[in-house]
Order: structure tokens, then C-alpha cells, then sequence
């Protein structure tokens, strides 16, 4: 014998409800979902494309064989991580401590350190790096008052160079370090300070045992994000390194702009892309995802 | 003074902020081994105190001592002190062990003398076999006994808590009372403990303190604070209770003009207040001599489980009085119970009458 089951008291209103639910959700991601396939997904796809395609337009590896063999490609990767990792660890090194001392301030002068740190932030990066340009340049205002007041006697080279390069990114890249690292400072309740030191720890010791471990997801979402931005950095380093200081980013826009062999710029367009999907791959075991973003 | 604990004694502490005063002025004396309660409204300065008492506020001027020793420019890592925080301030990226483990570690304690005195710990609080547990995995009340078991793991002759219990729902709440107390009473430390229930003080003190606006308004026994309030805000503050205007002239007391007997005579002549503690008031069918009694209106009846709440609007008050009765729950006088809207009589014992100014 079956049992016929009977339709319970508005069992199928509710169920059609639920999918109406769904509906509008997916709905509300479309416009977001049309754009990144448009914009993302088929652009990168042709890239990968291209890059497996020869100078005679059959398929071949000589794009990625020339990069491996190639002095000039392995020495731009290893400037694009040398820059990319300096710029990290001295943002790190300048970002900390102020993010600390923002975190320590009561919420209305920390907001205002906080436009002081987000007003360059909304300030073109062109406009920004060319200040850098003026200031640091060999008849720039920097090396002018240092001669004037008598502190060198030749103006010092620091702009057309690594040196130059480092301050414009570290400029640029400070808030993306201090913005997540900020946030997460906030949210760690003061009261587990003041607990270690009731229990005997010193405010250095109390630091160093509970601050910094609970400011570590912060840190490195931080230290990720800028990590990540400078490996495909371009403006910056290009003006400010004068041609000497040669980044993946601009190695990219010399060979469409100068030999439009797009196979190679594909090539090391797809590099820079599955290195930076690896670190963050091994990041995200690291923090959990959704600390990269301003909780 | 003993091993475990130590006496506090506080003088002329004050702390102002711009025009308010925090503190005023406060000196309190804090038997070694006393379970002290300091009681008030939020923003009445009890918690600043606690915080003197830890070192994290510094008074404008006024003096600590923990036994014979001066601990005011003492900075807090150096007091010994146990304290719990009111959402308990554990680390959120330690285990429960490591949170209880870390004063000891931070005194030099050798690994395996930690690991017992940690087991130690968690075995008073009932939290044995669950030094593994990251705190994320713990519940409110768990949560609550390992911030307890860290701050008596190195055993402090003083324990400070800030409304330990205030987050934890209510059976809980009344559960960790008891259980607090029988802590205290095994471990003997002086504890200092900030409240603003007033039923929590009176069923966990040795002694309250009822702190307002910065200033003590009276120091006694739970029994002393309940029974002779001081003055009206403690009358009010502490227990439920009605408080009727009474006018004394040439030492007679009247109610809106009705004579009533007080159990002691009062010193002045002037407006007092009548406090009527719910569950000393009476339903009064017939008046016999010894009790005061007022008749008014019974507005509402209102069963609360244990016990019937009446609120009764007083005939002879212009402004409409109202007098709270609390009728225990036995069978005989839930039935006999008086419908709203009926007139009903209110006895209150002589003895049981006093003012407060």
C-alpha cells in the first residue's frame, strides 16, 4: 500500500516563495556577474590564448621558453619582487606603529589621522608620484635646502633610481597596509591588555604576547594587499626609476607599445597572474579571506 | 591579616573629570578575607574605584594600601592582583590552558608546575578536561570560569571583579552567585566585586558599599543595607519598595494627614519618606493594634510565579500613591485574593515603619 502524501497547510505558497527569494538574490548579482565575465573572464582567457601562440600564429611555447631563457625577462622578475618585496617591508615597518598609535587614540582624533592618511590615498597617483619627481630630482626642493643648509655640497641622486622608486611606492601603497591593519587593531578589545597587565605582564611584554598575535590577520592582509599591488605596479615606477629600475608591469607595455608582439606580453601577463594567484592562495591558508577586506 | 589575603585601605581618593567628580573623597576600609560588594547605578563611580584598585586610573590625589603598602604609583603589573573582566577580556588566540597557564608563565613558573596549578585552577572552577578548548569553542558561562580560573591561577591575596556575571543569562547568573561565594569562601581572598544588581550584592557580600555620584552613601551588612537604608535613593536602590511622603511635626508622624506610628521615634521635625517593602505590606481584613494601615484601590494583580504583585492606589493621597503588596503564592490566599477595582485595606507593622529622609 502507498501512502499518498497529502500537500501540507501552505507547503507549496512557501516553496514558491523561497524560489522567488533565490530569484531576486541571483538577480541582484547579475549586473556584477555580467561585468566580470565581460571585463575579467573572457579578456584573460584570450590573454591565455595568445600567450601559447607563436611570431608565425601556430601554437607554441617560444613565448614562455624566450622568458626562461632570456637574462633581461629573469632579471625584471627579480627587480619586480625585490621592489615589490622592499616597498612591503618598509610600509610595514611605518604602517605598524601608526596604526597602532591611530588604534590607541580615541575614535574622533583617530578619524582625523585617518584623513590624514586617506587624503593621498583619494589624491591622483599621477599627481603624487610627479610631486615625488619635483621634490626628490637633483635641482628638486629636497636636495636645493640640503645644499643651502650647508648639509652636502653635490646634490644626492635619489629619484631615477631604486631609491626613488621605493619612496614613491611606499607612499602610494602606506594606506592599502594601514587601512586593513587599522581595522583589525580596532576591533581587539582593550580590556585583554589591560587583563595581562593585572596578571603580571609588563606593557612591552603585554604587547608582544597578546597585541601583536591578535593584530596578526590585520598585518598580513595588509602586507598582502600591497604586496600583491606592487608586483603589477606601473606608473610609479616608471616615472620615478627613470628607465632604470624595470618592473614585470612595464616590460608588459614595451612589448605591445614598441615590438607588438602581443604572444609575449600575454606571456608574462599570465606569469604575474598565476605567481600572484599563488601567494594568495598560500595567504588565504594562512588568514582567512574575509580579513582581507576592512571588517 | 594571613596568607591568602590581604586588608585594602582606602583614603580621600578622588578623581574629576572637568566639572564632574567621579570620585569624592572616598575612604573605605576592606577587611583581609571580606567579600566586598561595591553597588551602584551605572556612572556612579564604582567601576573607576575598582580601577584605582588596578592601577589603570590614577586618581587626582588619595591613597591605596594593600595590607601596610602604599600601591597607588604602583603601576597594575606590579600588584599581584586577580581580576576579572566584565566580558571576561580572555585571548581570544590562546587556549584555555595558555589563558590560565599565562600569569604563571610570566612569574617564571617551571612548565610542570604550571601544568598542575592550571589543572588546580580549572578543577575549582568545574572546567577539568577542557584545557584544550580554544575560547571561540566555549559558551558564555565557560568563558566566565576560565577568566576566573586565570585570575586565582597565581593566587592573588585580592581579587577585583568588574560585573563578572552581567553578560550570562539569569538561572546561570543565579547559579555563578553561589557558587562565586563558596569560591571565595574556599580561597579566602579578599574579593572586591562591582555590581549594579542590587540582589546579586546582597546575596554574594560580607559587607556593601552603595556608591552614588562619586560619593558613599552607606557601608554595612546586605541585612544592615536592606533592613535601615540611610536615605531614600538606598531605600529605592535596594529592594523594591513604595515610598510614601510622611510629614513629622512636634515628633507625631502623619500620612496625608492620618496619623500613623513609626517604630522609632525621629529626631527632627520635616517631610520624611515612608518605605513600604512589598513583602512586609498585608492584605488586612480586620485592624488589630500594632500595625499602620491604608486603604485605597487595587488598580492591578499581577501573578509572578512565587508570588501575587497587588498595586494598590491610596483613597487618602491626592497624587495617587501607589503601594506595591507581594502576597506569597500559598493555596489559601491565592483564592482569597481581592478582584481589581475592589477597595482593600493595607497593614504595614510598626515595627516595620521607618522613614528616610
Amino acid at each position: 500500500m502507498t501512502i499518498v502524501e497529502a500537500e501540507k497547510l501552505n507547503q507549496k505558497g512557501l516553496q514558491k516563495v523561497a524560489a522567488n527569494e533565490r530569484f531576486t538574490f541571483f538577480g541582484l548579482t547579475l549586473p556584477y556577474l555580467i561585468m566580470v565575465t565581460a571585463l575579467i573572464v573572457i579578456p584573460v582567457g584570450w590573454l591565455f590564448y595568445l600567450s601559447f601562440i607563436g611570431r608565425d600564429g601556430s601554437f607554441s611555447f617560444e613565448n614562455y621558453e624566450r622568458m626562461m631563457k632570456s637574462k633581461a625577462y629573469i632579471r625584471i622578475f627579480i627587480t619586480t619582487f625585490k621592489i615589490s618585496i622592499l616597498t612591503t617591508i618598509i610600509c610595514a615597518a611605518i604602517g605598524y606603529p601608526l596604526a597602532y598609535f591611530m588604534s590607541q587614540l580615541s575614535r574622533k582624533w583617530a578619524n582625523i589621522c585617518m584623513i590624514g592618511v586617506l587624503i593621498p590615498f583619494w589624491t591622483s597617483l599621477l599627481v603624487r608620484t610627479y610631486a615625488w619627481l619635483v621634490l626628490l630630482q637633483k635641482k628638486g626642493l629636497l636636495n636645493n635646502m640640503a645644499i643651502e643648509m650647508g648639509l652636502i655640497t653635490e646634490p644626492i641622486k635619489i629619484v631615477h633610481n631604486t631609491t626613488g622608486t621605493l619612496i614613491g611606492m611606499v607612499h602610494i601603497m602606506l594606506p592599502f597596509l594601514i587601512l586593513p591593519l587599522y581595522a583589525n587593531m580596532r576591533s581587539i578589545d582593550k580590556d585583554t591588555l589591560k587583563a595581562a597587565s593585572s596578571l603580571g605582564a609588563t606593557p612591552t611584554r603585554a604587547f608582544w604576547t597578546v597585541f601583536f598575535p591578535l593584530s596578526l590577520p590585520g598585518l598580513l592582509a595588509g602586507l598582502l594587499i600591497v604586496f600583491v599591488l606592487c608586483l603589477g605596479f606601473y606608473v610609479t615606477p616608471a616615472i620615478l626609476g627613470g628607465g632604470r629600475v624595470i618592473m614585470a608591469a612595464m616590460k608588459i607595455s614595451s612589448n605591445i607599445e614598441l615590438y607588438f608582439s602581443w604572444g609575449a606580453a600575454s606571456a608574462l601577463g599570465v606569469v604575474l597572474l598565476v605567481v600572484t594567484g599563488i601567494i594568495l592562495f598560500i595567504a588565504s591558508k594562512l588568514v582567512s579571506m574575509d580579513q582581507l577586506g576592512n571588517r | 591579616m594571613n596568607e591568602t589575603s590581604l586588608n585594602i585601605s582606602i583614603r580621600e581618593v578622588t578623581k574629576k573629570y572637568d566639572q564632574f567628580y567621579a570620585l569624592k573623597d572616598v575612604s573605605l576600609e576592606i577587611k583581609s578575607g571580606e567579600f566586598m560588594t561595591l553597588l551602584g547605578p551605572s556612572g556612579s563611580g564604582k567601576t573607576t574605584l575598582l580601577m584605582v584598585l588596578a592601577g589603570f586610573t590614577n586618581p587626582d590625589y588619595g591613597s591605596v594600601k594593600f595590607g601596610d603598602e602604599e600601591v597607588i604609583l604602583k603601576p597594575p603589573h606590579l600588584r599581584g592582583i586577580g581580576m576579572v573582566f566584565q566580558n571576561y577580556a580572555l585571548f581570544p588566540h590562546m587556549t584555555v590552558e595558555q589563558n590560565v597557564g599565562y600569569p604563571q608563565k610570566l612569574r617564571g613558573v617551571s612548565a610542570a608546575e604550571t601544568k598542575r596549578s592550571v589543572e588546580e585552577a580549572l578543577n575549582t572552577v568545574k572546567l577539568e578536561g577542557l584545557g584544550h578548548r580554544g575560547i571561540n569553542e566555549l559558551s558564555g558561562g565557560q568563558r566566565q570560569r576560565v577568566a576566573l580560573a586565570r585570575a586565582i591561577v597565581f593566587k592573588p591575596k585580592i581579587l577585583l571583579m568588574d560585573e563578572p556575571l552581567s553578560a550570562l543569562d539569569k538561572k546561570l547568573r543565579e547559579e555563578m552567585q553561589i557558587e562565586l561565594r563558596q569560591l571565595h569562601d574556599t580561597l579566602n581572598m579578599t574579593t572586591v566585586y562591582v555590581t549594579h544588581d542590587q540582589k546579586e550584592a546582597l546575596t554574594m557580600s560580607d559587607r556593601i558599599t552603595v556608591i552614588n555620584h562619586g560619593e558613599l552613601m552607606q557601608l554595612g551588612t546586605p541585612n544592615e543595607i536592606y533592613e535601615h537604608p540611610n536615605n531614600h535613593f538606598i531605600a529605592d536602590f535596594i529592594g523594591e519598595s513604595s515610598l510614601l511622603p510622611v510629614a513629622i511635626r512636634d515628633g507625631k508622624a502623619s500620612l496625608n494627614g492620618e496619623k500613623i506610628v513609626m517604630a522609632e521615634k525621629a529626631e527632627k521635625d520635616g517631610d520624611y519618606l515612608l518605605v513600604v517593602r512589598p513583602e512586609k505590606a498585608f492584605l488586612a481584613d480586620k485592624k488589630v493594634k500594632g500595625s499602620n494601615y491604608f486603604s485605597g484601590k487595587l488598580i492591578d494583580s499581577i501573578f509572578q510565579g512565587e508570588s501575587q504583585l497587588l498595586v494598590v492606589k491610596l483613597n487618602s493621597n491626592d497624587d495617587g500613591q501607589e503601594v506595591r503588596v507581594r502576597v506569597p503564592n500559598e493555596s489559601v490566599t491565592q483564592k482569597a485574593l481581592p478582584e481589581v477595582g475592589q477597595t482593600v485595606s493595607i497593614g504595614l507593622k510598626v515595627a516595620d515603619s521607618y522613614v528616610v529622609s
